[in-house]
């Protein structure tokens, strides 16, 4: 579903991917973990269609990059730390919004709001909303169009321990329903229970790779820390 | 084609709905108008033959500066809660983005310009309603726009686009702020068009010219 190739992405003199390689295959939901600096965002960028790559090659769902444009991004839905959404309009009518840029029926919006869990406060315009609510009606935009492959930057950012439960809740339906994910996350724990496996991007390289579900809390741990000496090393 | 244009008509529908809902732009655009038109009209203390020859420029400096505060505001909302990265997720060509964004800018100079043209005809005593002069607003707003929302989206990233816009802006629109000026003032002294149609042509081409120019750069405007 996403396949990677010696990926470099550099800005200016600073290399902030290497060569990187990296795979997902159809279904699978991958944490990216990495200190900051790391390259997570860059790469989610990229896969978005957002940033070019320097030099590599990168396809998504068949789709070769930086070339595919439209057609690919049908295929995407993005989850950022920021919500994407516009604070003057109420929820739904972002929604009515981004639905018109997808092309998505009024049905399906009503749909979304119900599945985020926003369908009683969808008149409420968005900059009242908490940063929880926000990030719920984020990943309604993102799912709007019924995307085979969800890309998630920090989806946890700024949200209380309630929020992030919740939150957590709508992404194990998401994923569920047989998306492609990869999330990029700092809390180790919550990212090993969401994912089916954990990447460890360091200084713009994967250092280390496991299935998610061979790791207790305090493996996760020592795989962080032993990984990024690897990869300091390397 | 019917998708395209349906993306550009919400990328216009949205940005109307949020202005209806702040007014942040419009209104800021109105009072900085026809402030400065009141400013001009008592600092200036103009006799009929000076009138005549400075009112034009006088409107279009109005128009312009007022259309900045439009143009920064238009692209820093888009900006500030990363908006612009979910408008170029969207499954469309993004010239889409500037279609909407220009047309939504174009619209609200000319609402501006319709409330500051009765003012300024009542202050400074010239017919601005006339056929001739009414496209010559059009035209040099059009241009003005063209240009504006794709320097707007150019310096959007950068810390101090407020005043980064500006610098590069009113050097590129130099040629349809001369050319809507010189047309204005031939409209004004009731001189036949064809002793002012150059201008009125420049205005055209200049607008046709930016149009085609954006349309081919604007993606490569957007890359980080």
């Amino acid at each position: 579903m996403i396949q990677v190739k010696k990926l470099v992405k550099r800005f200016g003199p600073l290399t902030v991917l290497r060569e990187l390689d990296f795979k997902v295959s159809p279904g699978e939901f991958v944490a990216l973990l990495g200190p900051n600096g790391a390259g997570k965002t860059t790469l989610l960028r990229i896969l978005a269609t957002l940033s070019r790559p320097t030099s590599g090659l990168v396809r998504v769902a068949s789709f070769q990059l930086p070339q595919a444009g439209p057609e690919l991004r049908a295929h995407l839905g993005v989850v950022s730390h920021q919500p994407l959404l516009y604070g003057d309009l109420t929820a739904e009518e972002n929604l009515i919004f981004f639905g018109k840029l997808f092309s998505i029926r009024r049905k399906r919006i009503q749909e979304v709001l119900e599945l985020v869990g926003l369908a009683e406060r969808s008149q409420d315009l968005v900059r009242i909303y908490s940063r929880g609510m926000q990030q719920r009606l984020a990943i309604g935009r993102a799912i709007l169009h019924n995307p085979r492959i969800l890309l998630l930057d920090e989806p946890h950012t700024g949200l209380d321990q309630e929020a992030g439960e919740i939150l957590d809740r709508v992404l194990k339906d998401v994923a569920l329903e047989g998306r492609t994910v990869v999330m990029t996350s700092h809390d180790l724990v919550r990212a090993a229970n969401l994912a089916s496996r954990v990447d460890l991007l360091s200084r713009g390289k994967i250092a280390a790779s496991t299935p998610a579900r061979d790791l207790s809390s305090s493996d996760l741990v020592d795989f962080y820390r032993t990984a990024l000496r690897g990869g300091e090393r390397a | 084609m019917k998708n395209y244009l349906r993306a550009v008509g919400a990328v216009i529908w949205k940005d109307f709905r949020s202005e209806w809902r702040s007014r942040e732009s419009l209104s800021a655009m109105l009072v900085f108008a026809l402030l400065v038109i009141l400013i001009f009209n008592f600092a200036l203390e103009l006799d009929i033959e000076a009138r005549t020859s400075l009112s034009a420029g006088v409107l279009w400096t109005t128009f312009i500066f007022a259309g900045t505060i439009g143009l920064n505001r238009s692209l820093a909302v888009e900006k500030d809660r990363g908006c612009l990265d979910g408008l170029l997720l969207a499954p469309v060509d993004r010239t889409v983005i500037y279609f909407g964004k220009a047309v939504g800018n174009l619209l609200f100079m000319l609402v501006v310009e319709a409330i500051v043209l009765p003012v300024f005809t009542f202050l400074y005593g010239f017919n601005v309603f006339q056929p001739g002069f009414l496209v010559v607003v059009l035209l040099g707003s059009v241009g003005y726009t063209a240009v504006g929302t794709l320097l707007a989206t150019m310096v959007v990233q950068a810390r101090t686009r407020d005043i980064l816009l500006p610098i590069l802006l009113f050097p590129l629109t130099l040629p349809v702020v001369i050319a809507a000026v010189k047309a204005s003032q031939g409209f004004f002294q009731g001189l036949p068009l064809e002793e002012f149609s150059v201008w009125l042509n420049i205005l055209v081409g200049y607008d046709l010219i930016f149009i085609a120019v954006a349309f081919m750069v604007f993606d490569y405007v957007l890359e980080d």
